[in-house]
């Protein structure tokens, strides 16, 4: 009984330490500066929304243009990883062709490379197409499934549908087109589902490439906005730039929320990020 | 004829990712392993250099330091990730009720740690007015400013790593889930006790998940940017001591345009990160249990 209860106590310590600096953080933004600067407490005793209200405006330009661009950059990301990465899983998976081993293993060699020894080239590569600074770099690698991680979750998923099915429909007339349309993506709703709200969460969350990428305000991401946010403000606007940040975590704690046991089980069948 | 046929749809499919993989990933490979050998800022053709960027390193100090700043941070990190991991998950293991909203609490930093508004928050808590010294001098203590002192700014960044043990969590909960309960009852027959039989049972069936968590981490760990950058406000301050590798590789890269130097770091970074990952590869003939070649990472 004692055992139960020290367990119980451990383990929701110790949660509250994991959550507290992001409990405070959701705190902070509705207190006002003086308070924040306060004591190391929770509760605001004068709550305020002015801290939104300001940094929203703070930069000259807004966060609505910001969060759109984060929008339609995360949005288009998806569309292209479901697209790009389950034509070449449905490949991998199903449809027998000369050297799949060959490609097979270097997707999954793929996963694992820095993204370091490629960005110069493409960033070159951008530069002659004169993509830079325009939003282009960001969304159409997706399209050309450059996350194998999805593809690697994606294959693992086909592989455990029953190819009587497959074989029904061939019996029908389907071809492996008619396949990949009629059986095998709908049955793939979930997977698709844990690739959608992935690529989201980390196209949002991409810095390195929207940094180099994306030079002028007008087309920042909210993470570049919080960055020049840091760097153009002083101690005082604090409480702002808290508001704002956690306005930028809202839209990933959402899909955490509804989409919990997709992320956990993506996370964990592949394991490769995170 | 339908095998040759399938040949020509299968590749069909996977046009979109043969062209990624060659404009976007082999070719850019290729690509920056050749301008590691030459001068190249962007605006002028690049200029065969030799081997001169990768003999710069032995007198660049502050390419020693990254390199040392990074060494320090994945020695440090990854094996309190994993052993926070491992005995989190031990902890979470089993059906009762309310594990699930544990489970979903330790991860959630995993999943909003990498981003810019946890880096900036980050900042807060370990600055001079921050949330932990306003914590300390509740007891009487007056904190440094642990950002800003060269001596403990990059213990803030592992703290900040170690915090986010939830994804390798996850990977032992999943492994936990698949240890047949045949072998725990046996072991109780045997007269185990719950310390014996995770040390006798439980340890060596997940030694494969330890190890492929362990080579995770420490690549995750060689690649990290976000945090280095935000935190250090992209200069690597204080003195170089949160001047992480690829915040070195960055500035040199896309501040500086010595886009000639900068590959060849990150081909250097590459060839680090290979020959950790091999030299685990062999270590872990040593210690990795494998019930069935199958269940090999």
């Amino acid at each position: 009984m004692t055992r139960r209860l020290l367990r119980q106590a451990l383990l929701a310590g110790g949660a509250l330490v994991m959550l507290y600096p992001l409990l405070w953080m959701l705190a902070a933004s509705v207190k006002p500066t003086e308070e924040i600067f306060g004591g190391p407490g929770l509760w605001p005793r004068h709550p305020t929304l002015d801290n939104y209200r300001s940094g929203w405006v703070a930069l000259g330009v807004g966060f609505t243009t910001f969060f759109g661009n984060s929008l339609l950059i995360s949005s288009a990301a998806v569309i292209g990883n479901m697209l790009s990465c389950s034509m070449a899983a449905y490949a991998f998976a199903r449809l027998s062709f000369r050297f799949r081993r060959l490609w097979f293993a270097v997707m999954l060699v793929s996963i694992m490379l820095p993204i370091h020894v490629l960005i110069i080239p493409q960033y070159t590569l951008f530069h002659r197409l004169g993509w830079v600074n325009t939003f282009l770099p960001l969304i159409v690698p997706k399209f050309l499934g450059v996350d194998g991680f999805f593809i690697f979750l994606m294959v693992q998923f086909i592989r455990a549908l029953p190819t009587e099915l497959d074989d029904a429909a061939r019996l029908d007339g389907c071809g492996p087109v008619q396949i990949y349309l009629r059986i095998i993506l709908p049955l793939m709703a979930p997977v698709l589902v844990t690739t959608a709200v992935l690529t989201f969460i980390w196209s949002w969350d991409d810095f390195l490439s929207q940094l180099v990428y994306l030079d002028d305000v007008g087309h920042y991401t909210v993470p570049l906005a919080l960055r020049s946010f840091l760097d153009s403000s002083g101690e005082s606007s604090w409480g702002q730039m808290l508001a704002m940040a956690t306005l930028s975590l809202l839209p990933m704690l959402a899909f955490f929320l509804v989409f919990q046991r997709r992320i956990t089980e993506g996370i964990s069948t592949t394991g490769l990020r995170g | 004829m339908r095998r040759r046929h399938e040949n020509r749809v299968a590749y069909l499919f996977l046009a979109p990712w043969l062209a990624g993989l060659l404009l976007l990933t082999a070719g850019p490979m290729l690509v920056s392993l050749y301008l590691s050998f030459t001068d190249f800022n962007l605006v002028n053709p690049p200029r065969w250099a030799g081997a001169d960027n990768y003999r710069r390193f032995a007198s660049d100090v502050h390419f020693q330091n990254a390199v040392r700043v990074t060494f320090v941070y994945v020695v440090g990190s990854v094996p309190l990730t994993v052993g926070f991991a491992l005995a989190v998950a031990v902890l979470l293991h089993g059906r009762r009720r309310g594990l699930g909203a544990y489970r979903a609490a330790y991860y959630l930093p995993s999943l909003l740690g990498g981003s810019v508004a946890v880096s900036i928050l980050w900042r807060q808590i370990f600055g001079d007015d921050g949330l932990v010294n306003r914590g300390l001098r509740l007891v009487g203590v007056v904190g440094p400013s642990w950002i800003s002192t060269p001596e403990y700014a990059i213990y803030t960044l592992i703290i900040m790593h170690v915090w986010q043990f939830g994804s390798p969590m996850l990977i032992f909960l999943a492994g936990l889930r698949q240890i047949p309960v045949e072998l725990h009852e046996a072991a109780v027959v045997d007269g185990g006790g719950p310390v014996r039989r995770f040390v006798g049972v439980t340890l060596p069936l997940l030694t494969p998940l330890i190890f492929f968590n362990l080579v995770l981490q420490m690549i995750n760990s060689f690649k990290v940017f976000t945090p280095a950058f935000i935190i250090s406000g992209g200069r690597g301050g204080p003195a170089d001591a949160t001047l992480f590798y690829t915040l070195y590789l960055y500035g040199e890269g896309f501040t500086l345009f010595r886009m000639g130097y900068a590959s060849a770091m990150a081909w250097t970074l590459l060839a680090v990160i290979a020959l950790f990952t091999a030299g685990m590869f062999v270590t872990a003939r040593y210690w990795v249990y494998y019930a069935d070649r199958d269940g090999a990472p």
